[in-house]
């Protein structure tokens, strides 16, 4: 029971806490003021020199005690296991794990129980070492603060500087996730291009994974899988998409922001932003069932009216779609930049006797330009990334086309599928999807650096 | 000039006894820029001592030296000597809190916190911990705020937020909270600067009257108030002090002409 | 409209001494002021139509939804008086053939094996799940013979809510017989037929037949993976903002984490997804040591890890943003009496931030509550059914169960997503609701 030593820890270290406290309340008698630091901090002190390294401590006794279980595992049974593939040889280990600590597995069988014994042994072992182990080291923790407690000690520094060190860690694990997400992504797709080759990758004209040829040998004629992952036709589904998105998004979402921050009165402005918020606050889901429920069939419908081959998935109803749910994105970025044109400069235009539209495409829009165009690129990597809305709007089938009528599928929807179901973890299939996670990742990492320098450069220009 | 600061060198010598804080060539750096030029300057127990000078001649900085407020500043940085009671206060010894808890400070603009009148002169004391239980850290409150001249007007109302009363009222609060953790120094950053001339004279009367009590730091950009409340001044300019003494010396007797300038208003 | 002076002093003689009173000034002057109308009215029209686009998208979602949340119920005579059921057994009984026996037993004139088989079919293939939940709640009946409201089949449901589409087409292109039609409007006549609140809806999970599928385990398992994500990311975030607005020196690791922040906020939700199945579920093999891995697949708990690193950005940009409104002279009022700097922090700074901070939180967890596509990497796709009981159980979450819906062809399905669809947005408004009222209420000016 790791849980409950940890339980066991925790309540010491609370007794520890106030008896930590009463004794410098003994110590300093009746001049509470010659303390240097408040009772409280000489309890928290207490407290924290007794959980920092039992905590510490237990979270690596747990890392050693997995390992050692699994290295007995694999030493006492690697007959059985070297007879089994590897979703079965994970199969084995977890229903081992389930019977020991008294769970009911799918498949019992006499070397799963005598594993299993085993396990329950080593563990029950382990936790009595790692329990004294633990155990000594509190009582040595607890010694070294309690009798340290004195009017000179400074307490309440030690405890602030952990707290400190705790913030410091928060702030960090902003970076330990982009270096975990670069780590997974690179780890994997390091491991799919050892079997097809990055330029195929890149420049092959031809996807379906479907057809990629897994299971023993897979490796030998990895030459024919190289053939089946070119993702050409995704990054030009992806393209085709974003580009009608933002055939809608950019000037509805830009003039929206100049009608609403320029000529709409006070009234109309109170009504029309909240609904703007709300088009943003939809989830991306609502939008795909709204694509696939609506659009889709009217824009088929619609063609079919005037006699043209409309697919029911077609990358025109996914990029409309997607054009609305970045409407209000473009345009509170529009607004924002829009806003930080200086008055002076519209007065400018305004004494000369220009109209307000003149003033707005003359002026206004040109000193606004660099904003806009990162507003423009931010979307671009919202349209390029958003997912939910492709995957059930737009298709499957990786067409290399332009046609706006046409099915295309885009890379999110190829993650999507590539990864949703029951796969083997290990297949070119699966790691193809990292790869495309990977060029994701960097693209929209691109597009981002790119709009904040140019955002920024504007800014300066006018703070 | 050299003449001059030791002159007070040799003064200050003579009467090691009669001096609260004794600063030696304290100078200050914002980066690499120098805000305060090796400043000589004691300071003189349950006295009054003004700062004056033009704007930017470092006087608020010189001030914030004095409880190492400067330190929250991470580009600034403080060198020579600043002593309270004999103790360099920028030793590593030294602890800032309990520098602070000694030297207080009140604020150009009153800044209450935006909690009730009693929670904010009881937060110094709680934190200090220097009230055993909730009657004796009441006491603390109300001796703070008698002091402060505060008490009968707002002892009926002590659960309202401090934030509620009249500019003049929040700058009293402001100095019940500095006063209620019992310091021996108060440095006052203008503290009128933001009140009307009733207010202004209700708090300048106020420290007038704090001097029985503790040894006050008044930085001040109005002649006439260090005329009515110090009776030591220091004439600060371009982050030199120029001249020290008795208020009514300087302002009666400058030697040096920049001082004189400033106080006729030629230079300010 | 200043620079012109129109005044027609009516006969064209009257002296025209400024420039603009030529008659061609004059005209261009018309042309540009029917150009700065046209700019207005596109400007207007671009909002109607992102208005436009809203209302349609709710109209949908609202006009799909409502038939969802009602049903229809057909009441059956129950023979419960068969020696095998006890009030002991009732919970686990099988009703299957009690109910068939009591449904085929209104219809004493259908003898035909295959006429039966289609008779069976109007009532709900989970109908006997229904009786047994009936029965089990009313102990007395067992013993008698009762009259049960069982579903209907979502293929009647949606006969009485008119969803068939044109039933005057020929027989082979509609999904309901005319037999079937006959029958339950026999059913009709004689009262049997009860439109009802959906209960099934509100308390079942997941089922392949949509008459049984209700969202109940997937608002569960939005619940527990919303607290989880709110767990770690709240005090991670905010902690974190703390450090880089108060504390942090301005140097380049500190730069780093903020251009690392805006970016992470701008990284595709799915990326995270990935992140999730590559570091949370399978680890990192790096041979002799795997970073990471182990956390349960499909689990609430691996959602709401994901998802919490996810808000983490919006958490810390938006707590930031709150922190750094609390004005510098309180700090300093609280360092001048002796504060500590972290007693400054936690004593004044982050209190008066809270409202803000908080804000900030239910605005990332209502994105959260939205979010599918990285849930869908961790496997929470899964078809479940069971309502999910602990963090580690498998789940599935709203967003997720409308996903799945909407891929499922049955109209009924159909009705079922619009409704999940109305309840999740209807989550979302109050969250945003509280949001809102939390910053009118509590905002301070400084």
């Amino acid at each position: 029971m790791p849980s409950t030593a940890l339980f066991v820890l925790l309540v010491f270290s609370l007794i520890a806490f106030f008896a930590a406290r009463s004794k410098a309340f003994a110590v300093a008698g009746d001049h509470i003021g010659e303390l240097h630091s408040r009772p409280i901090y000489h309890g928290a002190y207490t407290t924290l020199t007794i959980l920092v390294p039992g905590i510490i401590f237990w979270l690596l006794w747990n890392f050693i005690a997995t390992r050692w279980i699994s290295a007995s595992i694999s030493s006492q049974f690697s007959e059985t296991l070297s007879s089994l593939t590897l979703p079965q040889q994970e199969g084995f280990i977890r229903d081992v794990m389930t019977l020991a600590s008294g769970g009911v597995a799918t498949f019992v069988d006499e070397t799963k129980i005598t594993a299993a014994q085993m396990v329950a042994e080593i563990r029950s072992r382990q936790l009595w070492i790692g329990g004294s182990i633990l155990a000594a080291l509190s009582v040595v923790c607890c010694w070294f603060a309690y009798t340290r407690i004195t009017l000179k000690m400074r307490a309440r520094h030690r405890v602030e500087q952990l707290i400190r060190i705790m913030l410091i860690v928060c702030s960090v694990v902003a970076i330990l996730t982009t270096l975990g997400i670069v780590f997974s992504l690179i780890f994997e797709s390091v491991r799919f291009f050892g079997r097809v080759s990055f330029l195929d990758f890149l420049f092959g004209l031809h996807w379906s994974p479907q057809s990629a040829f897994e299971g023993a040998g897979s490796e030998a004629i990895s030459a024919d899988n190289s053939k089946v992952f070119g993702a050409i036709p995704l990054f030009a589904g992806t393209l085709l998409i974003t580009f009608i998105a933002m055939c809608v998004a950019a000037p509805v979402g830009l003039m929206s922001a100049i009608y609403l921050s320029d000529y709409a009165s006070q009234g109309f402005r109170r009504i029309a932003k909240p609904v703007l918020e709300v088009l943003a606050g939809v989830p991306t889901v609502v939008y795909g069932f709204f694509a696939a429920l609506t659009v889709a069939p009217a824009i088929r419908g619609w063609g079919e009216s005037i006699g043209l081959d409309v697919s029911s998935e077609s990358a025109l109803a996914a990029g409309l779609v997607m054009g609305i749910m970045i409407i209000p994105f473009v345009s509170s970025l529009s607004d924002d930049v829009i806003n930080a044109v200086p008055q002076s400069l519209r007065d400018g235009s305004a004494g000369l006797g220009a109209t307000k539209s003149e003033t707005i495409r003359k002026v206004v829009l040109p000193a606004a330009l660099p904003g806009i165009v990162s507003a423009m690129l931010l979307a671009v990597s919202r349209a390029v990334g958003e997912t939910m809305i492709v995957v059930m709007a737009a298709g499957l089938a990786a067409n290399l086309t332009i046609n706006p009528l046409e099915a295309v599928t885009t890379v999110t929807v190829q993650i999507v599928t590539l990864l949703v179901g029951d796969q083997e973890f290990d297949s070119a299939k699966t790691l193809a999807a990292f790869a495309l996670g990977l060029i994701l990742f960097f693209i929209t990492l691109a597009l981002n650096i790119v709009a904040l320098r140019v955002v920024q450069k504007y800014r300066e220009q006018y703070d | 000039m050299d003449t001059l600061v030791d002159n007070i060198i040799a003064e200050a010598s003579g009467k090691e006894a009669n001096i609260k804080m004794r600063c030696r060539d304290v100078s200050v750096f914002y980066a690499e820029k120098q805000a305060l030029n090796e400043v000589n300057l004691d300071i003189k127990p349950k006295q009054v001592t003004a700062l004056i000078g033009p704007s930017g001649c470092g006087k608020s900085t010189f001030l914030r030296c004095l409880n190492r407020m400067n330190d929250t500043i991470d580009i600034c940085r403080v060198t020579g000597e600043i002593l309270l009671d004999n103790e360099d206060i920028y030793d590593p010894s030294i602890d800032v809190v309990d520098l602070r808890a000694d030297v207080g400070m009140v604020f150009q603009k009153p800044n209450p916190f935006p909690k009730s009148i009693y929670e904010n002169v009881a937060y110094g004391p709680r934190i200090h911990g220097l009230a055993r239980g909730k009657a004796e850290l009441t006491q603390i409150v109300e001796k703070s705020l008698k002091r402060a001249g505060l008490w009968e007007e707002v002892k009926d109302r002590l659960d309202e937020p401090g934030t509620g009363l009249s500019g003049g009222q929040q700058q009293r609060l402001c100095i019940a909270r500095a006063i209620a953790v019992s310091p021996e120094v108060i440095l006052m950053d203008e503290p009128c600067s933001a009140l009307d001339p009733i207010a202004t004279a209700v708090v300048e009367e106020l420290i007038d009257e704090l001097r029985q009590n503790y040894t006050i730091v008044i930085v001040t950009h109005s002649m006439q108030q260090a005329a009515r409340v110090s009776q030591e001044t220091a004439f600060f300019h371009l982050g030199n002090i120029v001249e020290t003494g008795s208020t009514d010396e300087i302002f009666t007797n400058p030697k040096d002409p920049r001082t004189e300038s400033y106080i006729t208003g030629r230079i300010g | 409209m200043t620079d012109i002076a129109p005044e027609n002093m009516g006969d064209g003689t009257t002296v025209t001494r400024l420039r603009h009173h030529s008659p061609e000034r004059r005209a261009r002057t018309a042309k540009r002021f029917a150009a700065e109308r046209r700019f207005k009215y596109l400007g207007l029209s671009a909002v109607l139509l992102a208005a436009a686009f809203l209302v349609l998208l709710l109209w949908t979602v609202v006009g799909n939804a409502l038939p969802a949340f009602t049903a229809h119920y057909v009441k059956v005579p129950l023979d419960l008086t068969t020696e095998k059921l006890t009030k002991e057994n009732a919970a686990d009984f099988n009703y299957r053939k009690i109910v068939r026996a009591g449904f085929g037993g209104l219809f004493p004139d259908v003898k035909k094996r295959r006429e039966k088989r289609s008779l069976n079919k109007l009532v709900s293939s989970g109908a006997a799940i229904a009786a047994r939940w009936e029965v089990s709640d009313n102990l007395d009946w067992v013993g008698t013979k009762a009259e049960v409201l069982l579903p209907l089949s979502d293929t009647a449901d949606l006969y009485f809510k008119d969803l068939l589409g044109d039933l005057s087409r020929p027989e082979s292109e509609r999904t309901i017989s005319d037999k079937e039609i006959a029958w339950l409007k026999e059913l009709d006549e004689q009262g049997r037929i009860e439109r009802t609140w959906n209960t099934i809806f509100f308390s079942n999970g997941a089922s392949r037949e949509s008459e049984m599928a209700g969202i109940w385990g997937a608002v569960v398992g939005s619940f527990l993976t919303l607290i989880v994500t709110l767990a770690l990311s709240f005090p991670v975030g905010v902690a974190g903002a703390i450090y880089l607005e108060e504390f942090a020196p301005k140097n380049r690791l500190t730069d780093l984490i903020e251009v690392n922040i805006n970016n992470l906020a701008a990284v595709p939700s799915i990326v995270f997804g990935l992140l999730g199945l590559g570091i949370f579920i399978n680890g990192v093999d790096f041979g002799w040591f795997t970073l990471g891995g182990g956390s349960p697949r499909s689990a609430a708990l691996t959602g709401g890890m994901v998802l919490a690193l996810m808000t983490l950005p919006t958490m810390i940009i938006a707590s930031r943003a709150a922190i750094k409104s609390v004005p510098p002279s309180i700090r300093e009022a609280a360092l001048g009496v002796g504060a500590s700097k972290i007693q400054t922090v936690f004593h004044h700074v982050l209190p008066l931030a809270m409202p803000g901070v908080l804000t900030g939180s239910i605005i990332g967890m209502a994105r959260a509550l939205g979010e599918t596509a990285p849930l869908l990497m961790i496997g929470m796709v899964a078809f479940i059914v069971d309502i999910p009981g602990s963090l580690s159980d498998p789940a599935t979450v709203l967003p997720v169960q409308i996903y799945m819906w909407a891929d499922f062809p049955e109209i009924g399905f159909q009705q079922k997503t619009a409704a999940a669809t109305l309840i999740l947005l209807g989550f979302l408004v109050l969250m945003n609701g509280l949001a809102v009222v939390l910053r009118s209420k509590f905002e301070r000016r400084w």
